[in-house]
C-alpha cells in the first residue's frame, strides 16, 4: 500500500445559514481500506461526504487526491476523480430500467449502443459479484436490488473510492451481510470505501479505521482493533453513555386493543393487510418490525380511522371502532405519531407555527365558528419546557426547526391528549442519541401509566431492548411474534423476509 | 471569487415589501424604454396615467368600477389557491354567473327592484359555484388536473354565451345585430356616489373573507388541507366537505362578479361582460399573497393601471394593449424578485490552510 | 368518399399548428418545466413571422423570425423559472398575457394585411410523387404543404431524439429525478435552457403557420386559444411525440367540424359545435386520469425548480 493517502480532506468548514455543519474537519483515507465515518444524526457526516462528491462546496478547506489539490464545483468533478457516492436516498429514475439508469450522463454515443454497455456491465458484475437485471424497471425493484444498482452505476463510471451513506438503514440483517461481502470484495480489488453510519456494531464488524465526528468536528481517528462500542459511543456523544435502554415492568391482563382479521385494500384494490390479528395489553410495549412498505403505514392509518377497512375488527377497550371517523377515534383515546420519510411528520403543517399546529387536534371541540388560540398557546409553552424544545418562538414556522425538535413537538402534542393507546411509527428517525433516550424514557413513562404502546421502528436493537413483544410484519401478514427479551436480531431478520416460523405465539 | 446563492432562513416583512416595490419601479423603468422608442416622454405618460386613474372625480369612479370585479374575483381565486386548487376558470365562472343572473333579469324584468336584484345575486353565485364544482368533482374523484379543465370550461362558457346571443336569447329589436336585450331598470344595480353598489359589496366581502380565512374553523381547515391532505385527514377534517365548500365559495364569488358586471356595467349579457377580469384576478390574487386586505390594495392598483392605460390611449394614441404588456412586465419583475427574497448572494470565502 | 378525404386532409392542416405547439411543450415539460404560456409564444411567433414575411417577402426569414420570437418568449420563461426559481404556473400565465399584449401591439399596423405572395406560393400544397397515389392515405397525408410535411418530420425526429439517443435519455431523467441527473453529472441548467428555447421556437412556428398560411391575414387573436389546447394535448399524448401526431390531427378535425356539419345539412348551431374541442379535451383528461398508469404518468418532477443545495 502506498504511503500517499488516496484522499486527504483538510480543514473543511461548511455553514448553512446559522448552522455550522462542518467545522475544520480533517480526514485521511487510504486505498484498500474500509473507513467508517461514525457520528450521531446531525454530526456532519453526510455534509462532509456531499462535499467530497461535489454536491456541496466547502466554505473553507481543501481536498487532496493522491497528493494533488483538487477543487470540486460539481458532481462531475468528483466523478472524474473516481469518487462515487451512494446516497441514503437513492438517486435513481423510477420509470427507467437498470440499463438506462447506468447509461445516464455517459458518453454512449449519440445513438444509444445498448449491447456495448450491457457487455461492460456484465464484466463488472462478475468482478465484484454484483448481480443486476438490466431490463428491470426501478419501481419493480427491492431496496437491496436498488442499492446494488447504485453501486454498479458508480463503478461503471470508474469509481475507485466509494462512499456509502447509511446503507443499511432499511436492510434486514441478511441483506446487511450481503452488502458487507460485496464491500470486502471491493477492498480486495484495491478500492477505498467510506462507510457512514451511526450503528456501532456494524462499524465494528466491517471497518478497518474509524473516524468519529461530533457536532461537526473531527474527534479522533482510530484503528478498529484499538476500540470497542462503549468507547465509540462515548466519543460520539461526548460523555459516557449507558447504551442500554431500561425496561419498566407493568402488570396487567387487560387488552386495550384487539385486532381481528384486519383486511385493508389500497387505492388500486391490492390487499395491503391480509387478515392481521394481534393484541396489545395495557402498559405493554408492542414493537413492530418489518421491511419498509410491508403494511405498517396502512395499519397505523386503519387504527386511527384514516384508512378504510375491507373487513375485520379493531376492538379498542372492547368496542369495535371500524368505520368510525378519525375524530371520534381520537376522542376515544387512540393517538398516533407517525414520522414518515420526509421528516415533517404526518399531522404537522410545516408552514404554520407551533400554536397553529397544536390547534390541529383541539380546534374542532371548540364551540362556534371562530377559533380560540389561547389553550394552544399554553400547551405550546408547557411542551417547550417539558421536552426542552429549541425554537426561536411559538410563532415561528416549524419547518425551519431541526428534525429532532419537530418530532418533539409532534410527540408533545400527542401526549398532551393523554391517550390510552399510543402508536409511534419511526419516532427516533434522524435524532441524536440524547433525544432518542429522552423519547425512550417518555415511552416507559407512558407504559408505567398503563398506556398501551405500538412502537414501529427500524433499529432492531432498540426493539429488542425496549419492547415487551416484537411483532414482525411482512407483505401485509404477521410472520411471527417474539418475546423482546429473548429474541435476536437474526431471528427478527428472518421473519422480516417472510420466513414464517412455528414459534409459539408469544 | 465566486458568487453563490444560498437559501435564506427568513426575511423581515419590511425587506420583503422593499424588494417588491423596487421590482415594480424597475418594471416601470424598463417599460419606459418602449415609450422612449415611440418618441414620447415616459414621465409625462406615467403622470398622465395617474391623472387618468385618479385625477378627477370621474376618473376615480371609473377606476373603482374596474377594481370591484377584480377584487371580488381575486378573493374567489385566492380561496381556491389557498387549498392548492389551481382555479384558472374564474373567467368562465364569472360568465356563467352573469348568465344565471341574466335569465332572471330578462324573464322577471318587472319584479320589484330589491327582490329582483337579490334573486339575481343568488342566481349569480349559484351559477358560478356550479361551474366551478364540475372540475372540482373531477379532481376529487379522479385527480384530474384542474388547471386545464377549468381553462377549458372558460372557453365553453364563452361559446355558450355567443350561442345564446345568436340563438335563444337574441334580441328581436336589435335589427340584425346578434345581441341580447338590455335589462329593465329593475335589474340594474342602484348607485351610491354615482358608482353602482358593487363597491359596498366588495368592501363587505374583503372583510368577510379576511375574517373567514384567519379566524374561523373552516378557514383554518382550508389552510391545513391546502398544505397536506394527510394532516387534514388526521385532524379529522372532512376533506370532501371542505373541498366542496371552498370551491363553491370560490366559484360563487366569481359568479357574483358576473352578476355585478352584467347588472351594473353592461346592463345586459354579452360575452365580454367579464372584460378579461378572470385572468387578471389570478395575477392579483397571487401578488396579493392570497390575503384579503393585500388583494384589496393590489386590485385598486391594477385597476388604476388599466384606467390609466385607456386614458393615454385617447390622449397619446398609445394602444390599450400597452397596459397589458405593462401588467405582464410588472409581474415578470415581481416574479423575479421572489428570488432575492428567498435567496441571498454569498461570496465564496477563500481557502484557509 | 371524396368528402371524407377532403375533410381528413383539412383536419391535418388544421391540426398542424397544434402539432408544432404540442411538440414544443412536450420538450419543455419533459425537462421538468410546466409552461402555461404556450398561447403567448405562439402569438409572438405569429406576429413576428407575419411582420418579417411582409417586410422581406422571404419565407425563410419569416420562419426564422417566428422561431426567434417564440424562443424569446421561452427565454423569459426559462430565465425566471430556472435562474430565478420563480413559480412556474404564474410565470407561464404572465407570459401568455405578455404574448397577447405584444402581438396586439405589434399587430396593430398589420390588421387587414395578407401574407405576401411569395410566402403563399411556397406553401402551396405539393403532392409527393408516388406516395400520394396510395389510395386513401395518399391524398390525405401526402398532398399537403411544406409546413405540414415539416410537422411530420419534426414529430418523428423528436421522438427518435427522446427515446433513442443518449441526450434524450439525459433529458428525460431531468424531468423525472433532477437530483439523479445532477449526480450523473448532467448539466441541468444547460439542458433546461436549450430545450425551453427549442420548445418556444416550435410554438412560434405553430403560430406563424396560422398567420402566414392558414388564415392568412393578420387578425388580432389569430391563435384563438389553440395554445391552451396544446397544453392539454401534451397530457393526452402522454408526453410522447408520436402520440402527439394523432392528438393534433384529431383536434384539428374537431376544430373544423362545425363548418362541415352545416354544409352536410346537420342543423346544430355552429356555436355549440365550436365547444367540441374543449369538451373533448376535458373528456380525454378525465379518462386519462381515471386510468392512472405508471407508463403514462407525467415526468415526476414537473413543475418544481431544482436547487442542488436543498437540505
Amino acid at each position: 500500500m502506498s504511503t500517499v493517502p488516496h484522499i486527504s480532506m483538510k480543514g473543511i468548514t461548511k455553514i448553512f445559514g446559522k448552522v455550522v455543519a462542518n467545522n475544520n474537519i480533517n480526514l485521511e483515507i487510504n486505498s484498500g481500506e474500509i473507513h467508517a465515518l461514525l457520528g450521531e444524526n446531525g454530526a456532519g457526516k453526510s455534509t462532509l461526504m456531499n462535499i467530497l462528491s461535489g454536491i456541496y462546496i466547502p466554505d473553507r478547506g481543501s481536498i487532496f487526491i493522491s497528493g494533488k489539490e483538487v477543487k470540486f464545483s460539481a458532481p462531475k468533478d468528483a466523478i472524474n476523480a473516481k469518487i462515487g457516492m451512494i446516497h441514503q436516498h437513492f438517486k435513481l429514475v423510477e420509470v427507467m430500467t437498470s440499463l438506462e439508469n447506468i447509461m445516464l450522463g455517459q458518453k454512449t454515443g449519440f445513438i444509444i449502443n445498448k449491447n456495448k454497455v450491457i457487455k461492460e456491465i456484465t464484466e463488472l458484475s462478475n468482478i465484484y459479484g454484483l448481480e443486476v437485471d438490466v431490463n428491470k424497471r426501478v419501481y419493480d425493484m427491492s431496496v437491496g436490488e436498488k442499492q446494488i444498482l447504485e453501486i454498479l452505476k458508480v463503478i461503471y463510471r470508474g469509481a475507485k473510492i466509494l462512499v456509502l451513506d447509511e446503507p443499511t438503514t432499511v436492510f434486514t440483517p441478511q441483506e446487511t451481510k450481503k452488502l458487507f461481502k460485496i464491500m470486502n470484495k471491493m477492498k480486495e480489488q484495491g478500492c477505498a470505501i467510506i462507510f457512514i453510519s451511526h450503528k456501532m456494531d456494524e462499524v465494528m464488524e466491517i471497518s478497518d479505521k474509524i473516524t468519529v465526528l461530533r457536532k461537526g468536528e473531527t474527534i479522533t481517528t482510530l484503528n478498529k482493533k484499538d476500540t470497542n462500542p462503549e468507547k465509540l459511543a462515548e466519543l460520539m456523544v461526548g460523555h459516557p453513555v449507558d447504551l442500554s435502554i431500561k425496561r419498566v415492568e407493568f402488570e396487567s391482563s387487560e387488552n386495550i386493543l384487539e385486532v381481528k382479521n384486519l383486511r385493508v385494500l389500497d387505492e388500486e384494490g391490492i390487499e395491503r393487510l391480509k387478515g392481521l390479528s394481534f393484541t396489545v395489553k395495557e402498559g405493554e410495549i408492542l414493537g413492530m418490525a418489518g421491511i419498509v412498505n410491508s403494511g405498517q403505514k396502512e395499519l397505523c392509518e386503519a387504527l386511527v380511522g384514516m384508512q378504510p377497512v375491507k373487513s375485520g375488527e379493531i376492538n379498542f377497550q372492547g368496542e369495535n371502532v371500524v368505520g368510525k371517523n378519525t375524530r371520534e377515534i381520537i376522542k376515544k383515546g387512540i393517538s398516533m405519531s407517525f414520522i414518515p420519510e420526509d421528516r415533517l411528520g404526518m399531522g404537522l403543517v410545516g408552514s404554520m407555527d407551533m400554536v397553529d399546529n397544536l390547534m390541529l387536534k383541539e380546534y374542532h371541540s371548540q364551540k362556534g365558528f371562530f377559533i380560540d388560540k389561547k389553550p394552544a398557546i399554553n400547551t405550546a409553552k408547557e411542551i417547550i419546557k417539558k421536552l426542552e424544545i429549541k425554537t426561536p418562538g411559538i410563532y415561528y414556522p416549524i419547518k425551519n426547526l431541526s428534525g429532532g425538535n419537530i418530532q418533539k413537538i409532534l410527540l408533545g402534542r400527542e401526549l398532551a391528549a393523554n391517550p390510552k393507546l399510543l402508536i409511534m411509527a419511526y419516532p427516533v428517525r434522524g435524532l441524536d442519541i440524547n433525544t432518542c433516550y429522552t423519547i425512550y424514557d417518555l415511552i416507559n413513562e407512558q407504559k408505567a401509566k398503563g398506556v398501551g404502546v405500538i412502537f414501529i421502528a427500524e433499529d432492531l436493537d432498540v426493539l429488542i431492548q425496549l419492547c415487551d413483544r416484537v411483532m414482525v410484519i411482512c407483505n401485509g401478514e404477521i410472520t411471527g411474534t417474539l418475546q423482546g427479551a429473548q429474541t435476536t436480531k437474526e431471528e427478527i431478520g428472518l421473519l422480516m423476509t417472510g420466513h414464517k416460523n412455528e414459534l409459539k405465539e408469544a | 471569487m465566486m458568487i453563490r446563492f444560498i437559501k435564506r432562513d427568513e426575511i423581515s416583512k419590511k425587506k420583503d415589501i422593499t424588494i417588491k416595490i423596487t421590482s415594480v419601479i424597475l418594471a416601470l423603468f424598463t417599460f419606459s424604454i418602449v415609450f422612449m422608442l415611440m418618441d414620447k416622454n415616459p414621465l409625462d405618460i406615467y403622470a398622465s396615467m395617474l391623472k387618468g386613474a385618479f385625477g378627477s372625480a370621474y376618473s376615480i369612479r371609473e377606476t373603482i368600477k374596474l377594481a370591484i370585479p377584480l377584487c371580488i374575483a381575486a378573493l374567489g381565486v385566492a380561496v381556491a389557491f389557498k387549498m392548492h386548487f389551481w382555479n384558472i376558470g374564474a373567467e368562465g365562472q364569472i360568465l356563467m354567473g352573469a348568465f344565471a343572473a341574466s335569465i332572471f333579469a330578462l324573464k322577471f324584468g318587472t319584479m320589484s327592484r330589491p327582490v329582483l336584484l337579490l334573486i339575481m345575486m343568488v342566481a349569480g353565485i349559484i351559477g358560478g359555484s356550479l361551474w366551478a364544482l364540475i372540475p372540482a368533482v373531477f379532481k376529487a374523484k379522479w385527480g384530474t388536473n384542474e388547471t386545464i379543465v377549468t381553462l377549458m370550461m372558460n372557453y365553453i362558457a364563452i361559446k355558450w354565451i355567443i350561442f345564446l346571443q345568436h340563438g335563444p336569447l337574441k334580441d328581436p329589436n336589435a335589427k340584425g345585430f346578434a345581441k341580447i336585450a338590455n335589462f329593465t331598470n329593475n335589474a340594474i344595480l342602484p348607485e351610491i356616489f354615482k358608482v353602482h353598489i358593487g363597491w359596498i359589496i366588495a368592501i363587505v366581502l374583503v372583510i368577510f373573507i379576511f375574517i373567514f380565512m384567519n379566524y374561523t374553523k373552516r378557514g383554518y381547515e382550508i389552510s391545513v388541507l391546502g398544505e397536506s391532505e394527510k394532516t387534514a385527514l388526521y385532524s379529522g377534517v372532512n376533506i370532501k366537505k371542505t373541498i366542496i365548500i371552498s370551491i363553491l365559495l370560490s366559484g360563487g364569488l366569481c359568479g357574483l362578479v358576473g352578476m355585478i358586471q352584467a347588472s351594473g356595467i353592461s346592463n345586459t349579457l354579452v360575452e365580454g361582460v367579464s372584460g378579461g377580469v378572470g385572468y387578471t384576478a389570478i395575477i392579483v390574487a397571487w401578488l396579493g399573497y392570497l390575503s384579503a386586505p393585500v388583494i384589496f390594495i393590489v386590485s385598486i392598483l391594477f385597476a388604476a393601471l388599466q384606467q390609466g392605460g385607456s386614458f393615454i390611449q385617447t390622449s397619446y394614441g398609445i394602444p390599450a394593449a400597452t397596459a397589458l404588456i405593462l401588467q405582464a412586465m410588472i409581474l415578470f419583475f415581481v416574479l423575479g424578485s421572489e428570488f432575492f427574497i428567498k435567496f441571498k448572494i454569498v461570496k465564496k470565502v477563500g481557502d484557509a490552510k | 368518399m371524396n368528402g371524407m378525404t377532403t375533410f381528413l386532409a383539412a383536419a391535418i392542416v388544421a391540426g398542424t399548428p397544434l402539432l408544432f405547439a404540442t411538440l414544443g411543450e412536450i420538450l419543455i415539460e419533459r425537462v421538468g418545466n410546466l409552461n402555461l404560456g404556450v398561447e403567448g409564444m405562439m402569438l409572438m411567433g405569429a406576429v413576428i413571422g407575419f411582420l418579417v414575411g411582409l417586410n422581406t417577402g422571404n419565407v425563410f426569414a419569416a420562419l426564422i423570425g417566428a422561431m426567434a420570437a417564440g424562443a424569446f418568449g421561452g427565454l423569459i420563461f426559462a430565465f425566471l423559472t430556472i435562474s430565478l426559481r420563480a413559480n412556474q404556473v404564474v410565470t407561464g400565465l404572465a407570459l401568455a398575457t405578455f404574448g397577447s399584449g405584444f402581438s396586439t401591439l405589434v399587430g396593430k399596423q398589420l390588421i387587414g394585411q395578407t401574407a405576401p405572395a411569395a410566402v403563399k406560393s411556397f406553401f402551396k400544397p405539393y403532392s409527393i410523387p408516388l406516395i400520394s397515389d396510395i389510395p386513401v392515405i395518399g391524398p390525405i397525408f401526402f398532398k399537403q404543404d411544406a409546413f405540414v410535411y415539416l410537422g411530420y418530420i419534426l414529430a418523428v425526429v423528436i421522438g427518435l431524439y427522446l427515446y433513442n439517443t443518449s441526450k434524450g435519455l439525459n433529458l428525460r431523467s431531468i424531468g423525472e429525478n433532477p437530483g439523479c441527473a445532477d449526480a450523473a453529472s448532467i448539466n441541468i441548467t444547460l439542458y433546461k435552457y436549450i430545450h425551453i428555447l427549442m420548445g418556444g421556437a416550435l410554438c412560434g412556428l405553430g403560430g406563424a403557420y396560422l398567420s402566414l398560411v392558414y388564415i392568412p391575414n393578420w387578425q388580432e387573436n389569430v391563435v384563438a386559444g389553440r395554445g391552451w389546447i396544446a397544453i392539454a394535448l401534451v397530457i393526452f399524448s402522454a408526453w410522447n411525440p408520436y402520440k402527439a401526431i394523432l392528438g393534433a390531427f384529431l383536434f384539428g378535425g374537431l376544430d373544423i367540424i362545425g363548418f362541415r356539419l352545416q354544409g352536410a345539412g346537420i342543423h346544430i348551431s355552429q356555436y355549440l359545435v365550436d365547444m367540441l374541442p374543449y369538451l373533448v379535451t376535458i373528456a380525454i383528461l378525465v379518462i386519462v386520469s381515471m386510468k392512472k398508469s405508471k407508463r403514462n404518468a407525467p415526468p415526476k418532477n414537473l413543475g418544481t425548480p431544482y436547487f442542488r443545495e436543498d437540505r
